[in-house]
């Protein structure tokens, strides 16, 4: 929604592009530059966690205290060293993130990272899915109403994309559980497979915790048809919710592109309309909406973990809740850490694939 | 004018709809009008319900028995319960009018809370430069990159440990978002005062021996305020649906304190396998109303500043002029509780700059 209104405009940007017209550097200038700018991104994400969750407390007393007696619970937290000052812990948690340690959880005793690895996959699944069902909504869908523009199908479609966006992505997937599993009885309630799916899946000697990809390995198609019948529900739910943003952005951009003179000449020169929009006009659409997915990225992440708890889909998300009740603020910690991570990274990527499509983006 | 009769179903609505609304409800046209009255209609009906809960609701938000004993979980809507009764027992219809009190409420308190903030740190950074503004740009720029939930997850834990009472759910939930809107309004203000500080008029203030603090709210804040009312319209929603979101995971305020969207839907979770259908399809659609009314208002206000975007008049109908047409001229966005009566007789924002349209510059 405010990536509507509010164009970022990288101020850091400015810095860079003084020193590179400076010098005249190419596109390795500016990849190195914006690869040294997630850095600080990533830095500063992790102290404000640090220090907001250690605001509260120690991560021992919020987790166990009133469980343990005074006398366990004073142990336990010097032997995790949280009575040491809280500056020496902010620097080793900095050096420990760096080799990517993120510590033990406190509920399981299981070190964090590991947990990443295995929900991690599965919210990459659920996200990868998401975006495709948002891709292929609202691509083609702003294309249309673009080129109706204030038209009936615009008016359609532009409420259409407001209602996707103003639907909390839990009622959304509330309704469609309603609908499609409990009175439709076509798709599956919850999880990511039936539990016959995820044992033959255990036995594989090199699992990705991918679904998809292991359900491939499998050889077996019903584990397949199985894995993607679970994944429609919880990425239409989270997919929606993206796709109105893309349907907007590609129609403003559209509606730009069409006014432009070389499509009036490729119209005159007699090009048909459906090449004219989804080829002249589309195209030169196609770098904010690139820049948009960055952005979606982490709006998706976030949708994720309410889908993930909604469906029961076992993936970061779903585990964050988990470790949110058990009070566990080490893995909390973790996980949001990773996240800021993952979201640093991929505004990184898609700023390398904008400055690859377009020169001009650069400097 | 005929279209002043069209603002009519919101005359309580609060202060961004009052004055600004009404020139953009003028300037507008067929669909885009269409959209900003539809919107406005919709959220003054929820901003009415907000106002007469006590009023509307048949139940309390809390209440689990009337006289002739308790609800009973889980009924079906109709009888005395018109949309049913909850997993907990409560009245469906009740909370959903009540959740409207507190949507409003958080709503209203994180926008106010971010908008002092942001625009306080924007002008300050903007204004004064150095390295302050580096660090609040890149610190900024860090806190805009992250998803919005999961920071409103992290600010919920740490002010309220997840639970607690009416007033103070209410503004663990309105600070939690907050922060996360704070790097919006900072980067509008900031992009705005760096703009507005090399203009003349702030210049020829400073000749003038102005002090800094004159020249930053008298002249600076005045004009660097313009798009704010479509943010905050946009923000609105946001705030509305990062509240529900809360609720939703388990950082909703106590069924016993308040009624809250978010937290009913969870509950519901388990219903909803169970066939029953009441328990989350109303107050979800509760949600989904009342954000689609403010952003289909916030969108027409987007499209209506955005030349590019704005429908025009048949030809034959333009008899507006500039001045008519466009968003800025008159300071019509950043007129203040004033309103426009208030600019046009002692405006120093329209004085001192008459050209500084960026539209009618193209």
């Amino acid at each position: 929604m405010s990536t509507v209104a509010l164009k970022p405009s990288a101020p850091t940007g400015g810095r860079a592009s003084k020193k590179k017209t400076s010098q005249g550097g190419g596109i390795g200038r500016y990849l190195l530059i914006r690869f040294l700018l997630i850095i600080p991104t990533i830095f500063i994400l992790v102290t404000m966690v640090f220090w907001l969750m250690r605001a509260t407390g120690d991560p021992i007393t919020a987790a166990l205290g009133g469980r343990l007696a005074p006398e366990q619970l004073a142990e336990r937290i010097h032997e995790a060293g949280y009575d040491r000052p809280i500056l020496v812990q902010y620097f080793e948690y900095l050096g420990q993130i760096f080799t990517g340690n993120f510590g033990t959880t406190i509920s399981t005793n299981r070190p964090v990272s590991e947990i990443l690895l295995t929900y991690g996959s599965a919210t990459a699944e659920l996200v990868f899915y998401a975006l495709l069902v948002a891709l292929i909504v609202g691509i083609p869908l702003g294309m249309v109403a673009a080129y109706w523009r204030d038209k009936a199908p615009d008016a359609f479609l532009r409420v259409f994309a407001i209602l996707c966006y103003a639907t909390p992505v839990f009622f959304a997937g509330l309704l469609l559980k309603l609908v499609f599993a409990v009175w439709l009885k076509v798709l599956p309630v919850a999880g990511r497979a039936t539990t016959g799916s995820e044992l033959e899946m255990g036995f594989l000697p090199n699992k990705t915790g991918i679904y998809t990809i292991d359900a491939l390995q499998t050889g077996n198609p019903a584990i397949f048809v199985d894995v993607l019948a679970h994944a429609v529900l919880p990425a239409l739910a989270l997919g929606l919710l993206t796709a109105g943003v893309f349907l907007r952005l590609v129609r403003t951009n559209v509606i730009g592109t069409l006014g432009t003179d070389y499509v009036d000449a490729a119209r005159s020169r007699g090009v048909n309309e459906l090449r004219l929009v989804s080829k002249h006009a589309y195209r030169p659409a196609l770098i904010p909406i690139i820049t948009v997915i960055g952005l979606q990225i982490a709006l998706l992440l976030g949708g994720a973990v309410l889908t993930e708890t909604t469906f029961e889909w076992k993936g970061l998300g779903f585990i964050l809740i988990e470790f949110i009740k058990a009070r566990d603020f080490v893995a909390v910690q973790g996980i949001v850490a990773l996240l800021a991570v993952i979201v640093a990274l991929s505004n990184f990527i898609v700023d390398i694939i904008a400055a690859l499509i377009d020169p001009r983006v650069r400097y | 004018m005929t279209m002043l009769i069209e603002t009519a179903p919101a005359p309580k609505a609060p202060l961004w709809t009052r004055l600004p609304v009404v020139h953009q409800l003028r300037q507008s046209v067929g669909l885009q009008r269409g959209m900003l009255v539809v919107g406005l209609v919709i959220t003054g009906v929820f901003i009415l319900t907000a106002i007469f809960a006590p009023l509307l609701a048949p139940y309390g938000y809390s209440q689990l028995r009337d006289d002739s004993g308790p609800f009973g979980a889980q009924r079906a809507p109709g009888g005395e319960h018109l949309l049913g009764t909850t997993v907990g027992g409560y009245d469906v219809l009740s909370r959903v009018i009540w959740g409207s009190q507190t949507a409003i409420t958080v709503m209203v308190i994180a926008i106010v809370l971010s908008i002092f903030a942001g625009v306080a740190l924007g002008l300050v950074s903007g204004y004064f430069g150095g390295w302050l503004d580096r660090v609040l740009v890149v610190i900024c720029d860090a806190v805009y990159a992250f998803p919005a939930l999961l920071l409103a997850i992290v600010m919920g834990i740490v002010i309220s440990g997840g639970r607690s009472d009416l007033w103070g759910g209410i503004f663990a939930a309105a600070i939690s978002i907050t922060v996360v809107f704070i790097p919006q309004y900072f980067r509008v203000i900031r992009a705005e005062t760096v703009r507005i500080k090399a203009e003349a008029y702030v210049e020829s203030a400073r000749v003038l021996g102005a002090s800094n603090g004159r020249i930053m709210f008298r002249h600076v804040l005045r004009n660097a305020t313009r798009t704010l009312p479509l943010i905050f319209t946009l923000n609105a929603s946001e705030a509305l649906l990062t509240l529900a979101g809360l609720g939703f995971i388990g950082f909703g305020i106590e069924p016993s304190s308040a009624a809250e969207w978010g937290y009913d839907l969870n509950k519901s979770l388990s219903d909803v396998t169970s066939g029953i259908w009441w328990t989350s399809l109303f107050p979800g659609l509760a949600i989904v109303l009342i954000v689609l009314g403010i952003t289909l208002v916030g969108e027409s206000l987007n499209d209506l500043a955005d030349p590019r975007l704005r429908s025009r008049r048949a030809p034959g109908k333009t008899t507006a002029g500039v001045a008519g047409t466009s968003v800025v001229p008159g300071g019509t966005l950043n007129a203040g509780p004033g309103g426009i009566d208030g600019l046009e007789a002692s405006s120093p924002a329209s004085d001192q700059h008459p050209n500084d349209d960026p539209f009618e510059a193209k």
